[in-house]
């Protein structure tokens, strides 16, 4: 008969390193900390609303407030991390709502594409009904 | 055939004997066209029998040799010698404790497997008599991808949540339970949606997306991890909101 | 196991996520032009208050501004926990009650154009 061998299993640790072990898992974060940006940017609106509650004076000085150098800078990171999560976003959907018709799956590259001329649609449309152009 | 020499960096952990794992170097003559599965038979061949790892088919069918090659998730019998440069470091398949050297406990996996049902369940008996099941092509294709699963885990390897969260069922487990769900011939989802739909099912899952990239078999576990999210959450909301509607 | 109730917070989540990713980037882009003193007509006082004043708009403003903060919210909480911050269930009630509390403020200011 065999000898008894005995089990001692090592169980590794982790920590939040694993963050770094490979760029998919930094774009990863990149993508949910989008959420900052994004629900940042809502707040900061949320507090415009009050200002355009309050009258001429309060929202003009809203719009002061927007022409700081720290709001460009916000700005524009959350304008860069908000596209970033609708491109992740859009390229996912397909992943997720997969659409059968006849025998075949639709391409993903179809999905996706739709929804980024939906998007680009929908947001010259919000531009232009905004007078930004 | 020209030979290359190859330096291995293989964890070593000899459980009767090692508090914790070490790294062994082994300095292996390759043939070009090997992969890392046939250096590390050349090594227990001819350096170091002690070296203990699983493998079995080397075609990349059976599922055994998953193991960290340079920190990815790989089959090490799909790993081509010559896509790497330097010095290779083997480690055991990551999220799984180390029995010993290159081998893991897979115990958690072959249990949360067994949880999901991952057999045919049929809507009704069917005697032999009544004949057989028939299936268009169609119905085929809306399961045949995650039939394609090998239960070779490098999808838990690389699910950071699996890391974080051990009681989750994980991307195959819940691949494995859709594919059932998805096949005309099975009655058995609302048994499935116990486990998949529990908190260490689905919802544990961030779409990090990276079960489905390291995936040598094309299965797209994240895939079925989203769908079975948007169908679970439907029917929580039907169920909620309009107890009156029968399924 | 049983069936989680974890559908009530993600359905909102990925309803906001869809919305985000569809209007957002716009939005974000006329408070930038605005920002950098080109402000789009609609941001002039009256043409907002104006269009603030319909009940349709209020309505698509605070259904816009939950969702945004319901998924901005979830996101992080998934964020903290993946960054290794285990107290789950505080940290989940503090950012949900956040984004109810900044749906709530919204609905307050709105009702008050």
């Amino acid at each position: 008969m065999a000898e008894e061998v005995s089990r001692k299993p090592y169980v590794r640790e982790i920590t939040s390193e694993w963050i770094f072990r490979h760029p998919r898992y930094l774009r990863y974060m990149v993508r949910e900390f989008s959420c900052l940006f994004i629900g940042g940017w809502t707040l900061l609106m949320v507090w415009g609303l009050k200002q355009l509650a309050e009258g001429p004076a309060a929202w003009a000085a809203f719009l002061e407030c927007l022409k700081s150098p720290a709001s460009i800078v916000f700005h524009v990171l959350a304008l860069g991390f908000a596209t970033y999560h609708s491109i992740t976003w859009f390229n996912l959907t397909p992943k997720a709502l997969p659409l059968q018709i006849g025998e075949e799956f639709v391409p993903d590259a179809a999905i996706s594409g739709a929804h980024f001329g939906a998007w680009a649609a929908l947001s010259l449309a919000v531009l232009y009904f905004a007078g930004a152009f | 055939m020209s030979e290359r020499v190859v330096e291995l960096e293989v964890t070593r952990y000899n459980p009767e004997a090692d508090k914790e794992p070490h790294f062994q170097r082994y300095s292996v003559p390759c043939r070009e066209e090997w992969v890392v599965l046939d250096a590390l038979n050349h090594v227990k061949e001819n350096l170091d029998a002690t070296l203990s790892y699983r493998w079995s088919c080397h075609m990349a069918v059976c599922g055994s040799c998953g193991m960290m090659i340079n920190g990815e998730p790989k089959l090490a019998c799909k790993s081509f010698l010559r896509n790497y440069q330097g010095v290779i470091r083997v480690e055991p398949l990551a999220h799984f404790p180390i029995e010993r050297d290159l081998v893991t406990v897979i115990d958690d996996f072959m249990a949360k497997l067994a949880r999901v049902r991952p057999y045919l369940i049929p809507k009704q008996e069917k005697p032999l008599g009544e004949g057989e099941y028939r299936q268009t092509p169609a119905e085929l294709k809306r399961f045949k991808q995650y039939s394609m699963c090998i239960n070779c885990m490098l999808c838990y390897a690389a699910c950071p949540e699996y890391g974080l969260i051990p009681k989750y069922i994980g991307p195959a487990a819940i691949a494995l339970a859709h594919r059932y769900n998805q096949d005309s011939r099975d009655g058995g989802r609302d048994q499935r949606q116990q486990e998949i739909a529990a908190t260490e099912g689905v919802w544990e899952c961030s779409f990090v997306g990276a079960c489905s990239e390291v995936c040598p078999e094309q299965v797209d576990p994240a895939g079925a991890i989203q769908q079975v999210k948007i169908k679970s959450t439907l029917d929580w909301y039907m169920q909620h909101l309009m107890p009156w509607l029968k399924k | 196991m049983a069936i989680s109730n974890k559908p009530i917070v993600w359905g909102p989540f990925a309803a906001g996520g869809t919305v985000t990713a569809f209007i957002t980037p716009a939005l974000i882009l006329l408070t930038l032009l605005a920002a950098l003193g080109h402000a789009p007509d609609l941001l002039a006082y009256e043409r907002l208050y104006a269009f603030a004043g319909h009940w349709l708009a209020k309505l698509a403003v605070a259904g816009v501004v939950f969702l945004s903060l319901w998924s901005a919210a979830h996101r992080l909480r998934i964020t903290c926990y993946d960054l290794g911050v285990r107290a789950d269930t505080v940290v989940a009630t503090i950012l949900y009650a956040g984004a109810l509390a900044g749906t709530g403020a919204s609905v307050y200011y709105l009702a008050r154009i």
